[in-house]
């Protein structure tokens, strides 16, 4: 079972039941899910988490849904690496990078669908849905084929190939929609209102949302129960930047982590900081929509909204929901906000790949550039212990990084070899 | 009749301009405020607009066209 007690709203704070809801009907500020901590504080321990399966739902107790019976194809418990080379490359010495591109369906959203997938199921909806720039959509797809249950995904028409198959292939309802990218925002929120589906990101979110906890509670877990002294996160929505900083701060209060005793998580869920959470917390946008980035670093109030135009399509977010909770986020990690230029995108994927042998997609490379940035600035220290993540995997956007096949052609011979092969040394 | 939750996001060049009274003016539509936060430089509002739906979806179309962004409620709906 769930350990919840409904939904509250972030903004004025009235209180809804654990329903499909993602709106306050007062002052429509988002819901967010509350917890019954102090029934989780009696049930999760690192012995019952190490118990549990290696996927996200070895955290079961900490999540919003069921973990019993959930929709699961092995989301999670990705690898955490030592990054030698590129710590090497940009001079850090305790450079870690959790590369969660290996998830199923190739990037963190499987985290975040699994949870709002058992959840739609506990609710009883029979169509699971989402609009996407293509990782979500792949997720979606497949968690449906898990579940046997219908899937609806709306993309972008012009999107990258390798997302649309990675969709396609799970062989949902796949919609390809033809209009500007508001335009498309604007038919799937309508959407949305009029058909009873769980669309994982709108009327699931909530619940959704909260799968991006268990890449906090995995960096710890893999680190021995201890957090990095930074991480580097790319960002879209602002969501699992969140996420990922409430899961240190879960794991604090609840007396989880190495020398530090349970504490009380104080008025507001949402926004407690223990005083044992040190980790910097470091976001990188690209470019080209980069709102949150560009608010931090202008101390601006208010999140300005974007029109989209930037390679790094999974990032490409121009009214990011949870913006100003982002920028919160920094403020009390002491944390950071970088734009990394359009063109350092694809130079991160390579110097991830030639570097570590992992290959990324654009986001990865955002990650990875702005990584860098943070190193030739000194905002992080050699020995200072630093997790990088990596949330998407190359082979959905290849175009990108086409220019990299340069094969030496030769004859079928060994002289015609030889020759190329002296000339290319 | 139907409604629809929006959020008007106003440049530092439009936050003087009435445009939601104009709304109401021009169209028949009701619009309900519930939340807003506006400065000198940007302002956006969060709020309820209630009407026929062609006549809220030409509404929406002018505020558009005066260069007020329309999202709908909550950020973008698609996600990465």
């Amino acid at each position: 079972m769930a350990f919840i007690n409904g939904l509250k709203c972030r903004e004025c704070g009235r209180e809804y039941p654990a329903d499909p809801l993602n709106v306050c009907d007062f002052c429509f500020g988002p819901l967010e899910v509350v917890y019954d901590y102090a029934t989780i504080s009696e049930v999760v321990s690192r012995d019952s988490i190490a118990a549990g399966p290696l996927s996200i739902w070895r955290y079961k107790d900490l999540l919003p849904a069921q973990g019993d019976d959930p929709v699961d194809i092995q989301a999670g418990f990705t690898p955490l690496i030592k990054a030698r080379g590129l710590g090497k490359m940009l001079g850090l010495n305790n450079l870690y990078i959790k590369n969660d591109s290996v998830n199923p369906s190739f990037s963190f959203k499987d985290r975040v669908v699994s949870v709002a997938a058992t959840k739609a199921l506990e609710f009883g909806y029979e169509t699971i849905a989402c609009a996407s720039t293509g990782n979500l959509a792949c997720s979606v797809a497949a968690h449906c084929a898990r579940a046997g249950v219908r899937a609806v995904v709306f993309i972008p028409s012009n999107l990258e190939k390798g997302k649309i198959i990675g969709a396609a292939i799970y062989n949902p309802v796949l919609v390809s929609v033809d209009g500007t990218y508001d335009q498309v925002n604007r038919l799937c929120s309508e959407l949305a209102d009029d058909y009873p589906w769980a669309f994982v990101n709108i009327n699931m979110r909530p619940y959704y949302a909260e799968g991006s906890k268990t890449l906090g509670y995995e960096v710890a877990e893999q680190l021995g129960w201890r957090l990095p002294d930074h991480v580097v996160v790319p960002s879209a929505s602002g969501a699992m930047f969140t996420k990922i900083w409430k899961g240190f701060n879960e794991l604090a209060c609840l007396g989880l982590l190495d020398g530090v005793p349970s504490s009380s998580f104080g008025v507001d869920q949402n926004t407690v900081h223990h005083p044992a959470v040190t980790t910097r917390m470091h976001m990188q946008q690209a470019e080209g929509c980069s709102p949150i980035a560009t608010a931090w670093n202008s101390n601006q109030t208010q999140v300005i909204p974007v029109r989209p135009d930037s390679i790094a399509k999974s990032l490409a977010i121009g009214n990011p929901a949870d913006g100003i909770y982002a920028i919160k986020v920094i403020e009390r990690s002491g944390g950071s906000a970088y734009a990394v230029p359009e063109s350092d995108i694809v130079d991160g994927i390579k110097l991830l790949a030639e570097t570590e042998g992992i290959f990324t997609e654009t986001a990865g490379g955002v990650t990875v550039s702005g990584l860098k940035h943070l190193a030739k600035s000194g905002a992080i220290k050699p020995d200072e212990l630093t997790v990088v993540y990596i949330t998407g995997n190359g082979l959905k956007t290849q175009e990108a990084v086409e220019h990299v096949v340069n094969p030496l052609s030769i004859k079928p011979t060994i002289s015609s070899f030889e020759s190329v092969f002296e000339g290319a040394k | 009749m139907g409604k629809q939750r929006v959020k008007f996001t106003f440049e530092e060049t439009l936050v003087k301009q009435p445009v939601i009274y104009e709304l109401g003016q021009k169209f028949k539509i009701v619009t309900n405020i519930r939340r807003a936060d506006v400065g000198e430089d940007v302002g956006w509002v969060v709020l309820e607009l209630e009407g026929d739906e062609p006549e809220i979806k030409r509404g929406l179309e002018w505020v558009s066209s005066t260069g007020v962004r329309v999202d709908p409620l909550g950020g973008d709906v698609i996600d990465g």
